[in-house]
């Protein structure tokens, strides 16, 4: 399998910048470190070369960038999409988030992204530089010599569970695009339904008792695209960060998951962002395992307009009461 | 602010037996907004609404509370008190003291309190509550009837005859349906035909009536007063208009090998047809399955032989579309298979028929010109046996016949009976029943004579097999009465079929989101009080698409099905339901989730443009609801992923207030 | 402080057509049930969005309870087909979150079906006051 380079998006960018393709280039930026990577917008090959990278870091789903970016865009913009940010793009679409013809998509070959948290915890603190060179990725310290680690021990958890490596949606691709994975993503999840109510409540009393409301979860959110959040209280003066009322503030959570249930394609930037590393991921899968269990397998974005299954029914679904006589419940 | 005055009703000891009402007016006189709060005996007395109109104009009061009787009993009372005090009937709000209160609970203490936090979410509710106004929407004075039996036929001439054109449409070549297959009816037994054939003129001739036969509904959209149908007229290969149904053509084509359905198959006909001599319309119609010329381009003899030209190989399906006010469903029935009821040996003897054959063999019209021979060999039958409730009323068998009674079966039964014996003297009949069920009038003393005038033997109890031997059909049955096993040899047996709603009912109900029944029945708006109406406004419904029924009820029901459509006609304008969803557009993200959910597909979506900042525009896709065809269920309210989606009456700020002052 | 016998605070959505007539027609026959009960009407059990539930449950309700045609039987053909996708998605993962899945639930009630309604009152509110208070909703954080 070959190794998609930064320096071959630059080149497929430069390209259809220049053919007039696209007027403007929807990629990831660089940071003060290798790791600190943002979603960027370029509009020449000059911002281009300076700024644009794609590695280990370039993790952000950018499918929800497009939302805003195509709303005054006139020509086209490109957009480079993993296949995870492929499933998300085909969810906007079904939600008639953005246009279609404004957006040129290259599909992007991923062979797993690192969390440098994991990283911090071999390595230690102090990191310079992180290269990465196939199997293993060589980690600079300030404190420390050089360190190579391999890669499967940090990649991110949505990576070590990766659900597709199929590109669901592109014009064009780098790369290879996979198969759909059949991964254990769910057994997190099966693990906590496995313990008693008052072990679950704990466990989730202690992860959510860290959050600080920052929104960084529902900023990121592929899912979050709403004109109007209901979180933005409009009368606080405070855009983004001051919650509309106590109810919202105290189980902002569930509401938000229960917000992008049914649409969320398990894409992972919730828990990504999460300053406080909060596996939130967990809240939409147990949708998602929920919704697959009771109404049959549904991937959110696996194609453009297929109907959600909480917009859906049939005549002899299962009671609301019969979700706890499963099986695997604790009685 | 609003200006709430507190109306407490004592309802004379109904409520404050177990309320003390003086500390319900009392406690609710400090809510946010409330400026009056008193009690009375009877609010909805004269006296008492005078007492809320006074307070209204004293008061200046912008919004009402009543703590009384559920607001299913009283709401469009204190609604109209509203109005005639000047305020908009809308800035009403019941708090159910009485039903979810006083009659449940028997101590005072936890009365009051509860009729306490009642009357504050009601008060929460009405401080949000805005002025609704009902939309109006203008009536389209034409009616559809579904289905040209005798239900549809005599709804149609009913509205006809008032003055407002109808349009049938008939999915067979003829009108007439199933009716016209009968020979006579009971309980009088005048010849179906006799009775039934002027009406099928009657409407030919009717100049309000239209009649789309060899046609089926496609598609409709729309609401009550403004229906915007597409019919299908499935091409026959005959031009209506030049077909003088003179049958030259039937009789030289030489396909003669076609099952005749109107005879149940039990003859043949040709590939051009027409079902029985007093179709209609009297037209032709070429079975494209059948016809050599369609098939494979080798004949054409028919349109030698038309004398009017009138033959066109080359037509095509027409669709047809047209708006309409009201539909009138009047799709009728059909008798069940008998595939899954081996035991009766149906699949096995030719000898054993249902019900609907028995009554083509005695139709003169039919395969045997009304001599009652066996379809085997044809031979005069001399032992009948007649099962009844065959798949009716059959609980334990739910997966091959029907859990109810099919109504029609014993009187029909006792017919045939009858006049087998009155013709035929020297035929033994027997009829196997389980409850022999004959309300109606002059309708047990039918059954009555059979048994007792013309000796037909009834025995109580079912038929267990019919096992076909030589020429006999041995049907082993039990007689629970004299409690015995009985064998008889019998010629012919006819079973009394379940009937159930036609085929095409099922997709129809889906395309006038009418609801139906388990059994594919539509339900009614209200079983008792609304028997005619469907749920749906605008639908009403004839005949055996709502149940099972016999012709004078049918034609009964026809009739007020009728009444109810030039009810509804002779209006000009219809007031809408104000109670509607709407979509704040600003919050609208034009996700689509709504549409979804939404049984009347009464969403739509536009492109808007909106202000930017600096001037600009931007174009958004936004959702907009149509509130002529909104029902006001509230399903996408809750689909709605953004909060754009909300309900007038039942908005999310008001069920949270009152969630919230519930739980203070 | 005087003990005080254990009083739930049961919120119950009722639709209009068939449940809320229901819980009338329990009225007119005088079926007790408790008077901690307290009914919101709604056009159907659809217009319940999960918002409510979760927002009486942190204002302090101990069972949340919503009733609806029968399946088949819903006033506006579909209505009560979208509610048990939904609250089943919703109890569920209150179930995950630790809720206990006695403090909710969905019934189906008939406008004819008064004595149901009592009934399953009854016994939703003996479920509910075994349970004691509900606590873990108010701030599902529990910020302390």
């Amino acid at each position: 399998m070959q190794k998609i380079t930064k320096e071959m998006l630059i080149d497929k960018a430069t390209e259809l910048l220049n053919n007039g393709t696209v007027s403007l280039v929807l990629g990831w930026k660089k940071g003060e470190y290798d790791y600190d990577v943002t979603p960027g917008v370029f509009e020449s090959v000059e911002e281009l070369k300076k700024d644009f990278v794609f590695g280990d870091f370039s993790a952000a789903n950018l499918s929800k960038y497009l939302v805003k970016k195509t709303e005054k865009l006139e020509g086209k913009i490109l957009v480079f999409l993993k296949p995870c940010d492929t499933y998300s793009f085909n969810q906007l679409l079904t939600e008639h988030r953005f246009d279609r013809e404004k957006v040129y998509a290259v599909g992007v070959q991923c062979d797993g992204m690192v969390d440098i948290e994991k990283v911090k915890k071999i390595a230690g603190d102090g990191i310079l530089s992180v290269d990465c060179n196939g199997e293993d990725i060589v980690v600079k310290t300030l404190y420390n010599d050089d360190m190579t680690i391999a890669k499967a021990d940090v990649l991110a958890e949505r990576c070590a569970n990766c659900k597709s490596k199929k590109h669901v949606a592109y014009d064009e691709l780098l790369g290879e695009s996979g198969e759909v994975i059949d991964s254990n993503r769910f057994d997190e999840v099966e693990k906590l339904e496995k313990m008693t109510a008052d072990e679950r409540f704990a466990f989730w009393q202690n992860e959510l008792s860290k959050c600080i409301r920052c929104n960084a979860c529902r900023d990121a959110c592929p899912a979050c695209t709403c004109e109007k959040c209901v979180f933005n209280n409009p009368n606080s003066g405070v855009e983004n960060k001051s919650p509309a009322n106590s109810f919202e503030e105290k189980l902002f959570h569930i509401i938000r998951a229960y917000h992008v249930a049914g649409r969320c394609t398990d894409c992972g930037e919730c828990s990504r962002v999460c300053p406080q590393n909060i596996p939130l991921h967990l809240l939409n899968r147990k949708f998602i395992k929920d919704i697959n269990e009771f109404y049959g397998e549904y991937q959110a974005g696996a194609e453009v307009g297929s109907r959600a299954p909480l917009v859906d029914y049939t005549l002899n679904d299962l009671e609301p009461g019969e979700v706890f006589d499963r099986g695997d419940e604790n009685a | 602010m609003q200006r709430i005055g507190v109306f407490v009703c004592w309802c004379g000891s109904n409520i404050a037996g177990t309320v003390d009402v003086k500390a319900v007016a009392e406690a609710l006189k400090s809510e946010p907004g409330v400026v009056f709060s008193t009690e009375y005996q009877y609010m909805c007395s004269q006296a008492g609404q005078d007492l809320i109109k006074d307070a209204v104009k004293e008061h200046n009061l912008t919004g009402i509370v009543v703590c009384s009787c559920s607001p299913r009993m009283h709401e469009a009372t204190f609604r109209k008190t509203a109005a005639a005090a000047g305020l908009n009937p809308y800035m009403v709000e019941i708090a159910n003291i009485r039903e979810q209160c006083s009659w449940v609970h028997k101590e005072m203490p936890l009365g009051t309190e509860k009729a306490i936090i009642l009357g504050k979410a009601a008060v929460a509710k009405v401080n949000l509550n805005a002025p609704l106004t009902p939309g109006q929407s203008p009536v389209t004075k034409r009616a559809l009837v579904i289905g040209g039996g005798i239900a549809g036929i005599q709804t149609a001439l009913d509205i006809a005859d008032a003055g407002f054109p109808v349009d049938i449409v008939e999915k067979k070549p003829t009108i007439g349906g199933k009716m016209a297959q009968l020979d006579k009816t009971f309980p009088t037994l005048d010849c179906a035909a006799c009775i039934l054939t002027p009406k099928m003129v009657d409407a030919a001739q009717n100049e309000n009536i239209r009649i789309f036969s060899y046609s089926e509904v496609e598609a409709v959209k729309g609401f009550v007063g403004n229906f915007e149908v597409k019919i299908k007229k499935k091409a026959r290969y005959v031009d209506e208009t030049k077909c003088t149904g003179c049958g030259a053509c039937i009789e030289k084509c030489p396909q003669k090998k076609v099952p005749n359905e109107f005879n149940l198959g039990m003859d043949n006909r040709r590939a051009i047809y027409i079902p029985f001599a007093q179709a209609v319309p009297k037209v032709a119609t070429i079975d494209a399955d059948y016809c050599n010329m369609l098939k494979n381009g080798k004949c054409g003899v028919c349109t030698k032989f038309c004398a009017a030209g009138a033959i066109d190989y080359k037509q095509k399906d027409e669709i047809i579309e047209e708006k309409y006010g009201a539909i009138v469903v009047a799709t009728g029935f059909e008798p069940i298979s008998m595939e899954k009821f081996d035991e009766f040996a149906y699949s096995q003897s030719k000898d054993v028929i249902t019900s609907l054959e028995f009554e083509r063999l005695t139709n003169a019209a039919g395969p045997t010109a009304g001599k009652l021979l066996r379809p085997s060999d044809g031979k005069h039958p001399h032992k009948i046996v007649f099962v009844q409730c065959v798949g009716s009323r059959c609980a334990s068998c739910a997966e091959k016949g029907k859990e109810y009674c099919s109504k029609i079966c014993c009187m029909y039964t006792a017919k045939h009976a009858m006049l087998t014996r009155d013709k035929y003297p020297d035929t033994d009949v027997t009829v196997f029943y389980i409850d022999v069920r004959t309300p109606g009038k002059n309708f047990d003393e039918f059954q009555r004579r059979a048994v007792e005038e013309y000796g037909v033997n009834y025995v109580k109890g079912m038929v267990g097999k019919v096992t076909p031997e030589g020429d006999k059909l041995i049907v082993r049955g039990s007689d629970l009465i004299a409690n015995k096993q009985i064998k008889i040899d019998a010629d012919l047996v006819v079973l009394a079929a379940a009937i159930e709603p036609d085929k095409t009912a099922r997709p129809l109900a889906t395309m006038l989101t009418a609801s139906m029944d388990t059994n594919d029945f539509f339900t009614e708006a209200h079983p008792k009080l609304r028997p005619v109406e469907s749920p749906t406004a605008g639908v009403f419904l004839s005949g055996t698409c709502q149940g099972p029924k016999d012709i004078p009820e049918t034609v009964s029901q026809a009739g007020a099905a009728a009444s109810k459509v030039i009810g509804l006609l002779q209006k000009d304008m219809l007031l809408g339901n104000p109670c509607v969803a709407s979509s704040n557009q600003l919050m609208c993200n034009g996700c689509s989730s709504c549409e979804r959910v939404c049984p009347y597909g009464a969403i739509s979506y536009e492109d808007k443009e909106f202000p930017g900042p600096n001037r600009t525009v931007k174009v958004r896709r936004v959702a907009t609801v149509n509130p002529a065809v909104c029902q006001g269920c509230g399903a996408c309210t809750v689909a709605c992923p953004s909060g754009a989606m909300d309900l007038n009456g039942f908005m999310n700020s008001q069920i949270m207030a009152e969630v919230d002052a519930i739980c203070k | 402080m005087q003990m005080k016998e254990y009083k739930p605070l049961i919120v119950a959505f009722c639709c209009n057509w068939c449940s809320y007539a229901g819980a009338d027609l329990a009225g007119n026959n005088r079926l007790n049930y408790p008077a901690e009960v307290k009914i919101i009407r709604v056009p159907c059990s659809c217009r319940v969005n999960p918002m409510f539930i979760l927002r009486a449950f942190q204002r302090g309700a101990d069972g949340v309870i919503i009733c609806g045609c029968h399946p088949g039987d819903c006033h506006y053909t579909s209505g009560n087909y979208f509610t048990r996708r939904r609250m089943a998605a919703l109890f569920s993962m209150l179930d995950f979150l630790g809720i206990e899945k006695e403090r909710t639930r969905v019934e189906w009630v008939s406008a004819a079906e008064g004595a149901k309604f009592a009934a399953t009152m009854n016994d939703f509110v003996e479920k509910v006051v075994s349970l004691g208070e509900n606590k873990r909703l108010e701030d599902l954080r529990c910020k302390r």
